[in-house]
């Protein structure tokens, strides 16, 4: 963007080296790009919030294309249930650092930019600090209070924020915080209350879909950074991926949001969780109290022939990938199911982590069962501390 | 006069599964009611305890939000579809 080598002309990057030009020869030929746009490139900052799913296709392309540098937002580490999707990553990443693995990638796939790995959690107190030094901000989040703390960092320094998320096969894409556009408390003013967010059973996301959502983000920015063609501002573009569709709706500035607004109400960062409301995401621990029982203990009173009837109130898909060869009534169909229970027989309801079982332990409770149990930990815990045999996934 | 709602990924659990349904309906508000009549488990996703849409939910007509044209009032006609867009995060960490 121009704002910055104006800002900081003595910083300003004024030529390409032979290697640069024939590392970039395929942008230099197109009209559009050319050499200025090439420049404009090189002298761009952008900050990959996130170097997971999204943040794997927008920082491989848009360190290929010559971003002079990139920040990598993250604190997580790179696990065997990221390689899926998250193609920055190798199998040999697996325990390190996300932002270091990621840097390592993308250093080999271009060392003429600067890449700068922040291993550290976005939060209201680091946010602007982190912010003030790029030109762009890439939202490539999971979770609610991360994607309201980069909205209002980007609406309170001005700049733009490039939008994209994903549910299993949905994908959504925008650009906010561009001076006469909406910003994303226009589009929800509030966060989901805990509750109402689809639980992890109906979660999961086919590997391609960040691909494709976080290649359109990469383009949103490069375009933002050339000043070229229609931006998403004002747009929310859809994307259906078993349909295979895009659709796009209207997004207006609302005149009176309390961020972007004439009125505006917020001024600085808050506490985003307490904003959200403790929610699955950030908190796994379960939210109601309920009797439990160790596997290790489940597993002593099999074997001792107690009768024990197991119940499994995870999905039929979830079934095929493992089990306990218990009775299977998924959590969301357990109140019109409740009759196939015997509740004179002590029941052990598990799940994945234990999580939905608890909700369902307290469920049955309430409709009058005395005799239930919840696994603690789930299946994965029975993994962990029973029969390592049992795959986690 | 049928008008297709559309539903999103993340409702189709409480919708039959299905992603789509169609509706004679005048208005939005027709429309969503006869949605949510059909699908009971949906309305605690679309709805306050007071009746109002809740503000994660956006509702489109074509592509034009509601919350500028006559909100749930929005006149509908023959043909055209509505859409549900709730806020989605990203993926799933736990």
């Amino acid at each position: 963007m121009a704002t910055t080598t104006e800002t900081q002309p003595g910083r300003k990057v004024v030529g390409l080296s032979k290697e640069e030009i024939l590392r970039y020869s395929r942008h230099l030929i197109m009209p559009e790009v050319g050499m200025e746009g090439q420049l404009k490139l090189k002298n761009a900052k952008v900050l990959l919030i996130g170097t997971g799913g999204l943040g794997a296709p927008l920082g491989l392309y848009l360190a290929a294309a010559g971003v002079g540098k990139l920040g990598l937002v993250d604190f997580d580490v790179v696990d065997f249930t990221n390689l899926q999707r998250q193609v920055t990553f190798g199998t040999s990443d697996v325990g390190k650092p996300k932002s270091q693995a990621a840097r390592a990638r993308l250093a080999n796939l271009n060392p003429d930019i600067q890449i700068d790995a922040i291993e550290a959690q976005l939060t209201s107190t680091n946010a602007l600090e982190l912010f003030k030094d790029y030109d762009i901000i890439v939202d490539g989040t999971d979770n609610f209070p991360t994607r309201y703390l980069v909205n209002d960092a980007c609406i309170l320094l001005g700049k733009p924020n490039v939008y994209g998320s994903i549910f299993r096969f949905e994908g959504q894409v925008t650009v906010f915080g561009m001076p006469d556009g909406p910003c994303y408390r226009c589009l929800y003013p509030e966060p989901p209350p805990p509750g109402l967010v689809p639980s992890c059973a109906e979660g999961g996301v086919l590997g391609v879909l960040p691909g494709i959502v976080g290649s359109i983000q990469a383009m949103e920015t490069i375009k933002l950074i050339l000043g070229s063609g229609d931006s998403l501002i004002g747009r929310l573009l859809l994307f259906d991926a078993l349909g295979m569709r895009f659709r796009e709706l209207k997004l207006r500035k609302n005149p009176k949001c309390p961020m972007c607004g004439s009125n505006r109400t917020i001024h600085k960062l808050m506490d985003y969780y307490e904003f959200c409301g403790v929610r699955g995401e950030e908190a796994p621990a379960p939210n109601v109290q309920v009797p439990e029982i160790t596997p290790r203990e489940l597993k002593s009173r099999l074997d001792r022939g107690d009768d024990l009837f197991i119940l499994d109130v995870r999905e039929p898909h979830e079934f095929q990938i493992c089990n306990l060869k218990g009775h299977l009534i998924p959590l969301g169909e357990l109140p019109r199911r409740v009759h196939e229970l015997d509740s004179s027989r002590e029941i052990v309801a598990h799940c994945r982590s234990g999580k939905r079982s608890a909700e369902a332990v307290d469920f049955l409770r309430k409709a009058g069962f005395r005799k239930v149990l919840n696994l603690k930990g789930g299946i994965l815990a029975w993994s962990d501390e029973v029969d390592p045999s049992v795959p986690k996934y | 006069m049928p008008v297709k709602v559309m539903i999103p990924t993340p409702l189709r659990p409480y919708a039959g599964k299905r992603d789509s349904a169609e509706f004679d309906a005048g208005t939005v508000g027709e429309a969503l009611s006869r949605l949510t009549t059909q699908y009971a488990d949906l309305r605690k996703h679309l709805f306050t305890e007071d009746g109002r849409l809740r503000s994660f939910v956006n509702v489109y007509v074509n592509d034009e939000d509601i919350r500028y044209l006559a909100k749930e009032n929005t006149a509908t006609k023959d043909g055209d579809t509505i859409s549900i867009i709730p806020s989605i995060a990203g993926g799933c960490r736990s």
